[in-house]
């Protein structure tokens, strides 16, 4: 697994995909999930599904009807790139915590 | 009751015009079509929609960009009008604010797809100016000043280009820090 930083937009259309979702359905969960702060925009979240579909991190679910919205949902590999993201972000927030401890809030 | 406009924007002022047909929207004035220069408007709520301009890749009917703007309807937006590979969208102001790009690295690729729309252009009218010069210098010298058309067009779309060059810079700058 490579070791670079996830995009906020990539980390959250992830754990989004925990679950099959449309594209609306991710930008809802993103806000949902981050009490509002973080507003994927249309634009921004197409370009990242299909980068995601073509790395293999999500794939789209076999809809029955072809008119359906489109869902989307994690593959393994896709799960290994989150389980690695936690790990890099639980280290910045230890390094970070240990060594601000003496700033003022 | 259809309210027809006519008004001229440079490809690089998309921004501007944008604005304006926020502004309109806002006075009750929704854009329902365009044509080169002609701006259809219907009757609206006032501030009941906002308006994006959003240059594709390709052409609205290639399937490619299909995909793209029913993923836009999915989630609001609806394309009232397009123009070359310009696309118009609106959303309806009550389902929040509209924006097509939510981190600066798309909204980088978007200038740059603008940038190279134009700079083939400005190289073109660069290039038909000096042929015409040559050309009229031999052959035709009362009609010289005709290649300043195409150095005024030249002139116009550089500095149409830097001003998107400028934005792009500045977007690259934040993008050192921020995602």
């Amino acid at each position: 697994m490579e070791n670079i930083a996830l995009t906020e937009a990539v980390f959250y259309i992830l754990l989004s995909l925990n679950e099959p979702l449309h594209g609306y359905g991710i930008m809802q969960n993103a806000e949902k999930l981050s009490n509002g702060r973080v507003k994927l925009a249309a634009g921004t979240l197409y370009g990242a599904i299909n980068t995601l579909l073509e790395k293999g991190w999500i794939t789209s679910v076999p809809g029955d009807s072809g008119d359906r919205k489109k869902e989307y949902v994690i593959t393994e590999n896709g799960k290994k790139a989150v389980l690695s993201e936690i790990e890099r972000l639980k280290e910045l927030v230890e390094n970070g915590e240990k060594l601000t401890g003496g700033w003022n809030k | 009751m259809r309210k027809v406009i006519k008004k001229f924007f440079w490809a690089w002022e998309y921004e501007k015009e944008e604005k304006w047909l926020n502004e309109m929207a806002a006075k009750g004035l929704a854009l329902v079509d365009y044509s080169f220069c002609r701006y259809s408007f219907e009757p609206c709520e006032p501030g009941e929609y906002s308006f994006k301009i959003q240059l594709l890749e390709h052409n609205p009917n290639h399937p490619e960009s299909e995909q793209y703007i029913r993923f836009m309807e999915e989630t609001g937006a609806e394309q009232v009008a397009s123009y070359l590979n310009w696309v118009y969208f609106r959303k309806k102001t009550s389902e929040g604010p509209f924006e097509i790009f939510s981190d600066i690295e798309s909204k980088m690729n978007h200038l740059i797809l603008v940038k190279k729309l134009l700079l083939p252009i400005g190289i073109l009218n660069i290039s038909v100016a000096f042929m015409n010069f040559v050309n009229l210098g031999f052959n035709a010298p009362h009609f010289l000043w005709a290649p300043f058309i195409n150095v005024a067009c030249a002139v116009l779309i550089f500095a149409g280009l830097s001003g998107i060059n400028k934005k792009i810079k500045a977007l690259k700058k934040e993008h050192n820090i921020f995602e």
